[in-house]
């Protein structure tokens, strides 16, 4: 289980907490413009990455904020977690174990 | 206990306890596992394999078993398969079962199949049993699980209570050896708070085992006295004995099982049988030290052939000798602290047989020096005995690679060490690397995933006095990377030292061995050295294959002793290195742990919460048969008088369209929408346009995703300029809130709106029927009922039976309706009158079944059944409630994707079947013409299919390709039966006008 530090909360188990998917992809503010191909991108195409990937976390069983977390893909390890409307930290490498 | 030795051990032989194996009484003292009983008793046969039945014994001492697995009856329901004898504690009264034979242990039929056993070789299930596919599961399989198996699961629920703890520390210490107490010593008294644990009954680890060994000038057992003892008086350690670190998860989260009264004769009954410990450790050491290879030769599975190391467990720590006669078949340095140590013991040391062409370590020459006697390059070419060994025929290695018989031995019990494999478990389970390491022959934990290091023997570390610095170190290092100032320290030891290193893989053999024998590389899954070769042979390279094909490591050992053996076999016969050929995956648990650790006390009504209703306790004195809606109960039908479902459906049904019925309508999700931008967020979010609704009045309102689906839906009501009452489906409550939580948060934080889940705040007793009015006014006050004041999809305040009431008049039947929303705490009650004060007019309470049959007559859709996550607002029949001047919504821009747009659509419509008795399958799928050869095209399916009282005959709702434009037409449903020809109609069968809604 693992263990997530809540931007709010501090580090709580991951029971607690709701998984949001890729962070940082914005409803385009009017979506009437959006071509037929930027439209399926928002909806649909994420990225599947090996490493840094910035995601969306809700603490859903907590204080129910959601929040974004800089987590490396092939260790579980988190880099940062921040909240949600802050710009994406620097990448940086490995994971605080 | 004619085995016993004269004197020592940790056996207290004061207290003798008295056991039955097999229904035979026996004799063993306190401190002695059942193992360690049986053997004091002369008994080496425990078992019968896997696969060929062949007579088994004790192997080990340890959680490593392969063979000694036994059932521990307490009673019928305290019944536990599968448990290694050398980790059950005796206890007095214990009765033990061996397992897997029949009629008896001595003499079981099942061995004929190690006559068959040429034609049963790896994979031999997997060919012969292909075909006919279907007779798997019928014909095959069951005798197969039945001749092949371990222990039988008891029939009874389990009738004990299991704990579970989670709990926080600097530093875990897994396994209370050598290393693992020194750490422990080192992390505490840098002051971290420590938990130090330990899967036997006694910490000490490979101490216990130890005769004459001295650690800082104290007798062994007088420092680990001490050290424990400090431990023990130290408030921030926490040492838990009997307590098995079965699997490391990721962020140090570590899961430990503690075993807290199955070593008792008569448990508390306020104790549980177990606690399921989940560690959150801030640092972890692993001292989890290392296992003893067997060595390959045939015959090697003969009951009386063990680890060098058991034997030497067995004498020193249980003071039971394994034999009188030994022969011990040295791979490694460590056979022979164990030859000298049973000499010690008194029993008779027949040959000591290296396997090795020299030995020059401390231990090979004690042993010369005590005068045993050793030979050098020998091999093993078998052994004799029926069910326990009599003998060992050795064989010469000439330099040249050939094998000549040498010498029989006659002995009681044959030794044998192959070298110690670290136990890497769970360090690989953390995702930690792992690294070849050439000079100790073993895999050894490399760069580590988490926050742990690895100390002593599991990490190639031997030597007593270098594995307690190694521990030392590790436990300080421990300790300093949590924040506490530690050095570590040397320890001064003094012991035989053997070095346990050795060679794995197996002994050489003759070309031709004659006669031909099994020698078993696992002994618990019965796989020889033959399978490994043939599964070479029939192409199998990768050791992940090689393992599943010939089920080496797959037993419930995991492969403990044999998995490094069989990787230097595949090795050796493939001229790869061992670490070329690669390593298996290593998994939790360590060793098997039960369900009921792990279901600690959500079993039965605490498995999953249960949300009951107000009207729970009055349904269920009524004989109302309940659904599970989420974790809802809801009442499906009331039964009268031994009604079955269709009758009381119907009856229900009836009673809404002719008089008036009730139906507990609370677990409709509730959403209170407050805020200055509350309109403006509901414009944003739902179709419709909220704008334009008055307070006191409400709406159908739908939700789509930005895909342009439709999510969810539910009356939504305007309670003042800045608030509304939002209502979700039951099933959709938590995600529609989770949802506007999420706009909210992320994409529009510009809006100032709070929402509150509501859900259980209110209690909602739908009254429906053209009588409904009739019953509230006996009750409400202070709201004017009538047509003109209260119109339908209005919403007034007021009270009833003197509480507060929020009334809305809404209707999901048709039918004049009203819904009563009171505070929660007053549901019961105002149910209750309610349900009086309609008696006059027959009031009727109703399920979900009549209310599903009501609302499909009215063509009302129910999202999730008549939706599947693929349908537009206009696929469902519900366009008409979208707010068309709304420059956004969510689902707007999906709605105008080319595929959402398209012709040929799928659309609800009504089917009537062209036979009114016929009730369609729900799910089953519609075809445009009848008795087509498969396969052909399918244009829709069937959502809801009912019988209708009101009406007389079947309906039934459908998503059918254009399905508007084919009104009128005929056709047919596919079923096994045969196609069913239905007409195309419109959804709405009863009452298409309304009229019946605006009373």
């Amino acid at each position: 289980m693992l263990l997530i530090e809540c931007p709010y909360c501090g580090p709580r188990p991951e029971l607690e907490f709701a998984y949001g998917g890729q962070a940082h992809i914005a409803r385009p503010a009017d979506p009437s413009k959006a071509s037929d191909q930027e439209w399926l991108e928002f909806l649909y195409l994420r990225d599947n990455t090996r490493g840094l990937f910035a995601e969306r976390w809700r603490h859903a069983r907590g204080c129910g904020r959601f929040f974004n977390a800089i987590r490396d893909t092939t260790t579980d390890h988190f880099v940062v977690t921040y909240k949600a409307g802050e710009a994406r930290p620097a990448p940086t490498a490995g994971g605080a174990r | 206990m004619t085995l016993r030795t004269a004197k020592g051990g940790r056996i207290d032989r004061t207290r003798a306890i008295s056991f039955t194996f097999d229904g035979q009484r026996c004799q063993g003292f306190a401190g002695d596992t059942l193992a360690s009983a049986l053997l004091a008793n002369g008994v080496h046969l425990v078992n019968r394999s896997f696969k060929y039945h062949r007579p088994r014994g004790i192997v080990s001492a340890g959680a490593e078993e392969p063979n000694a697995l036994v059932t521990v009856i307490r009673d019928a329901a305290r019944h536990t398969p599968n448990l290694r004898a050398t980790q059950v504690e005796l206890y007095d009264g214990l009765v033990a079962e061996s397992q897997h034979r029949w009629p008896s242990l001595k003499f079981d039929v099942g061995a004929v199949t190690s006559l068959l056993s040429p034609f049963i070789p790896a994979g031999f299930y997997n060919k012969t049993f292909m075909w006919p596919r279907s007779a798997w599961k019928a014909l095959y399989e069951p005798p197969i699980r039945k001749a092949a198996g371990l222990g039988i699961a008891p029939k009874l629920p389990d009738p004990d209570r299991y704990a579970q703890q989670f709990v926080h520390c600097d530093v875990l210490v897994v396994g209370a050896g050598p290393a693992g107490l020194a750490a422990a010593l080192e992390a505490a008294a840098a002051g971290a708070r420590v938990i130090l644990c330990d899967e036997q009954q006694e910490l000490g680890g490979s101490l216990l085992a130890e005769r004459d060994a001295s650690v800082e000038g104290q007798p062994v057992a007088t420092w680990l006295e001490s050290a424990v003892k400090t431990l023990g008086a130290n408030p921030r350690v926490r040492l838990l004995p009997r307590t098995t670190a079965f699997g490391y998860f990721p962020h140090n989260h570590i899961g430990l099982c503690e075993r807290i009264t199955d070593h008792l004769a008569s448990p508390g009954s306020q104790q549980p049988r177990e606690r399921m410990w989940q560690v959150r450790a801030r640092e972890v050491v692993l001292t989890t030290g290392a296992i003893e290879r067997p060595l390959i030769f045939p015959g090697n599975d003969r009951p009386g052939v063990m680890l060098a190391g058991a034997g030497r467990t067995y004498a020193n720590r249980y003071g039971t000798k394994v034999g009188e006669r030994a022969v011990i078949v040295a791979g490694s340095d460590a056979a022979y602290a164990a030859a000298l140590d049973l000499a010690a013991a008194g029993v008779t040391i027949v040959a000591i047989a290296d396997v090795r062409t020299g030995n020059d370590g401390p231990a090979a020459s004690a042993a010369r020096a005590a005068g045993l006697p050793i030979s050098t390059g020998n091999t093993v070419l078998g052994t004799t005995g029926k069910l326990h060994v009599s003998g060992i025929r050795l064989g010469r290695v000439a330099s040249d690679g050939t094998v000549v018989p040498s010498v029989t031995h006659a002995c009681d019990v044959v030794l044998m060490s192959g070298g110690y494999t670290p136990s890497v478990h769970l360090h690989s389970q953390s995702r930690g690397k792992l690294a070849w390491d050439d000079a100790f022959g073993g895999f050894v934990p490399a760069a580590a995933a988490e926050r742990t290091r690895s100390a002593g023997n599991c990490r190639g570390v031997s030597g007593l006095a270098a594995t307690l610095g190694d521990g030392a170190a590790a436990g300080a290092a421990a300790a300093t990377a949590a924040g506490f100032a530690a050095t570590g320290r040397t320890y001064a030891a003094q012991t035989l030292d053997a070095d346990i290193r050795g060679t794995p893989g197996a002994l050489a053999q003759p070309a031709t061995p004659v006669p031909p024998a099994k020698a078993f590389v696992d002994f618990q899954n019965d796989v020889t050295t033959r399978d490994i070769a043939l599964a070479q042979r029939e192409g199998f390279e990768s050791i992940e294959h090689i393992k599943r094909y010939t089920t080496t490591g797959m037993a419930t050992d995991q492969g403990k002793t044999s998995g490094l053996n069989a990787l230097a076999m595949v090795a050796a016969s493939s001229d790869r290195r061992i670490p070329d050929v690669g390593l298996t995956t290593y998994r939790m648990p360590y060793t098997p742990v039960t369900f009921g650790s792990f279901a600690g006390v959500a079993r039965g009504d605490q498995f999953d919460p249960v949300r009951k209703t107000p009207s729970h306790e009055w349904a269920v004195a009524r004989g109302g048969v309940f659904e599970d809606v989420g974790l809802w109960k809801r009442t499906r039908f009331f039964p009268v008088g031994g009604e079955n479902m269709h009758a009381a459906v119907d009856r229900e049904c009836l009673a809404v369209r002719n008089s008036v019925g009730m139906f507990d309508a609370s677990t409709l999700g509730k959403i209170e929408v407050v805020g200055k931008d509350a309109a403006e967020f509901l414009n944003r979010f739902y179709v419709n346009n909220w704008s334009s609704l008055a307070p006191g009045r409400a709406r159908y309102g739908i939700l789509l995703r930005d895909d342009g689906f439709v999510y969810d839906d539910g009356v939504i009501g305007r309670l003042a300029a800045d608030r509304f009452h939002v209502t979700t489906t039951t099933g959709g409550a938590a995600r529609v809130f989770g949802m506007m939580e999420d706009y909210l948060q992320t994409e529009w934080t510009d809006l100032s709106v709070w929402i509150t889940s509501t859900t259980e705040q209110w209690a909602v007793v739908a009254v429906q029927g053209p009588k409904a009015r009739d019953v509230l006014a006996k009750l409400v006050t202070g709201i004017d009922l009538s047509p003109a004041a209260l119109p339908h999809m209005a919403i007034a305040n007021g009270e009833i039976c003197g509480v507060p009431l929020m009334l809305f008049r809404v209707s999901f039947s048709g039918e004049l309706g009203f819904e009563v929303n009171v505070p929660a705490d007053y549901g019961t009650m105002v149910w209750e009158a309610i349900h009086a004060a309609g008696q006059e007019f027959g009031i009727t309470p109703y399920g979900t079944e009549a209310m599903h049959v009501l609302r499909a007559e009215k063509g009302y859709i129910i999202v999730g059944q008549d939706t599947d996550g693929t349908m537009t607002p206009d696929d469902a029949g519900v366009a008409w409630a979208i707010g068309k001047t709304k420059p956004d919504f969510i689902g707007k821009r999906g709605l105008t994707r080319p595929a959402l747009t398209a012709p040929g659509r799928k659309q609800l419509v009504g089917l009537e079947t062209i036979d009114p008795k016929v009730v369609l399958e729900e799910g089953a799928q519609v075809v445009d013409a009848p008795n087509r050869p498969i396969p052909f095209p399918m244009i829709g399916y069937v959502t809801s299919s009912y019988r209708s009282a009101a009406l007389g005959r079947s309906i039934a709702m459908a998503a059918v390709a254009n399905g508007r434009a084919r009104m009128g037409e005929t056709i047919w449903v596919a079923m096994p039966g045969g196609d069913i020809p239905v007409k195309v109609v419109s959804p709405v069968f009863y009452d298409p006008q309304g009229a019946r809604i605006n009373v």
